[in-house]
């Protein structure tokens, strides 16, 4: 007994590394799957608190660029303005709609914390479940897509970005019915690749990436990227093609979180199909 | 008493300075610099060993919590810990503790202060870069992402080092 101390006692640093190594091992695989550890994470209330008073010196900063793409929104959202259309119509008359009812709801965030050089890269903003947002919505920004809410506390929630591993976001290229899931390799925040594509698709350079509307997360037609690249895979009769973001991950600012009023309907609609396959 | 005092503000100012400025530094798009080691780094070589082994796991679990990747940096700077007590026993002799309290730049010279910090910021970052990866397939890339942080974490270590280095040649 007394040898068995004094070995242990010998080389204490050795069973010190032992027993931590395995609890941070074991935190770090736990954090990995999803929710276990969420409530440790930023989206936590007071390091989301502690963030938001750090970044309004970095909002400060970015104004200029945020400026920027405000303005180049507000131009595309006069550009479809009823007033901006040429009205020849003599009557006018209050139609109530019963047709067109809203379908996708946007709401405004401020980004309180984000990452870019990780592997996994998350986002921090400052809206939660008190303003309606909940896990599996989609981000978007003025000028791209961003990625998908992954975590949600009362006031905060966190995003799994587009630069993440695990996020594959259903797109097409534009005019071509041909979509696949888009991938970040990890290397450079600025471009990610497009999948399972056919190689016979005549790709014309410079051509744009967007949402396929085939996923309840985002509407048809949303920007994503340009084609910079279009390489073969070995053997396969699929293209890699390499896409460049059209979002700026540095100077990104304000997000909007996409709500699909049609989410439940459509997702019970195709659980029951899945069902009665089984049947 | 002051020692310990000294190690406290350490912590809390290598943490904030980490988690607030040096998370957002990008140099190429590949990495950034991790400065926080130093508060291992500089700790007295007297610090027994399971005190080592908390504050090194207190330290992670701090960056981890504003980084979101709990688990990641406490592993790498439990790793780190280990590899702090096995130099510090091959190369410093028992009987020099009581006159060289602590091992910084200052007091134990720059040929063993730069062997010191290389090693062990070199050990750190390769385990704490293959952890975040978790995949040996981009192994070429992640030791490049490991050669370029280090570098970076090497000289600012030396920049800070030198800024304290001056202060105790005055007293």
């Amino acid at each position: 007994m007394i040898n068995l101390w004094r070995f242990i006692s010998r080389f204490n640093a050795f069973f010190f590394l032992v027993i931590y190594l395995i609890i941070s091992i074991t935190l770090l695989i736990k954090n990995n799957d999803f929710q276990k550890a969420s409530i440790y994470n930023s989206s936590n209330e007071v390091i989301g608190g502690i963030y938001q008073k750090v970044n309004i010196i970095n909002k400060y900063l970015n104004l200029n660029l945020v400026n920027d793409s405000l303005a180049k929104e507000n131009v595309l959202l006069h550009n479809q303005l009823k007033s901006s259309f040429l009205d020849d119509s003599l009557v006018t008359k209050i139609v109530t709609d019963t047709i067109n009812r809203v379908k996708y709801e946007y709401i405004l965030a401020e980004i309180v914390n984000k990452s870019i050089t990780s592997r996994n890269n998350y986002i921090t903003i400052n809206r939660g479940s008190k303003e309606g947002i909940k896990k599996g919505m989609g981000v978007i920004s003025s000028n791209g897509i961003v990625g998908i809410v992954w975590n949600v506390s009362e006031n905060f929630s966190s995003i799994q970005s587009i630069l993440h591993e695990d996020t594959r976001i259903t797109s097409s290229i534009e005019g071509t019915p041909y979509f696949g899931p888009l991938i970040w390799e990890g290397e450079d925040p600025n471009y990610v690749t497009l999948t399972d594509i056919p190689n016979q698709l005549n790709l014309k350079p410079k051509a744009r990436v967007v949402t396929s509307g085939y996923s309840v997360i985002f509407p048809k037609g949303i920007l994503i990227g340009t084609v910079e690249k279009a390489g073969v895979k070995g053997e396969g009769s699929f293209l890699d093609i390499t896409v460049k973001l059209s979002t700026n991950f540095y100077a990104l600012e304000y997000v909007y979180v996409i709500k699909n009023n049609f989410q439940t309907e459509q997702e019970t609609l195709e659980a029951a199909n899945k069902e009665s396959v089984n049947d | 008493m002051i020692k310990i005092l000294t190690n406290a503000l350490r912590f809390i100012l290598l943490v904030a300075l980490q988690v607030f400025l040096l998370k957002n530094m990008v140099i190429y798009g590949l990495n950034v610099p991790y400065l926080y080691i130093l508060f291992i780094l500089l700790l007295p070589f007297e610090t027994p060993n399971w005190l080592l082994f908390i504050l090194s796991f207190l330290l992670g679990i701090s960056v981890d919590l504003f980084t979101d990747t709990l688990g990641l940096h406490a592993s790498a700077c439990i790793i780190l810990a280990f590899f702090r007590t096995v130099i510090i026993r091959v190369t410093v002799q028992d009987d020099n503790y009581d006159s060289d309290p602590e091992p910084t730049l200052a007091i134990m010279g720059f040929r063993w202060f730069f062997f010191y910090g290389l090693t062990l910021t070199l050990i750190h970052h390769f385990f704490l870069l293959n952890f975040e990866v978790f995949k040996f397939s981009e192994i070429t890339n992640t030791l490049s992402r490991v050669f370029i942080s280090s570098l970076f974490t090497l000289i600012l270590i030396f920049i800070a080092e030198l800024i304290f280095f001056k202060k105790k040649e005055r007293k």
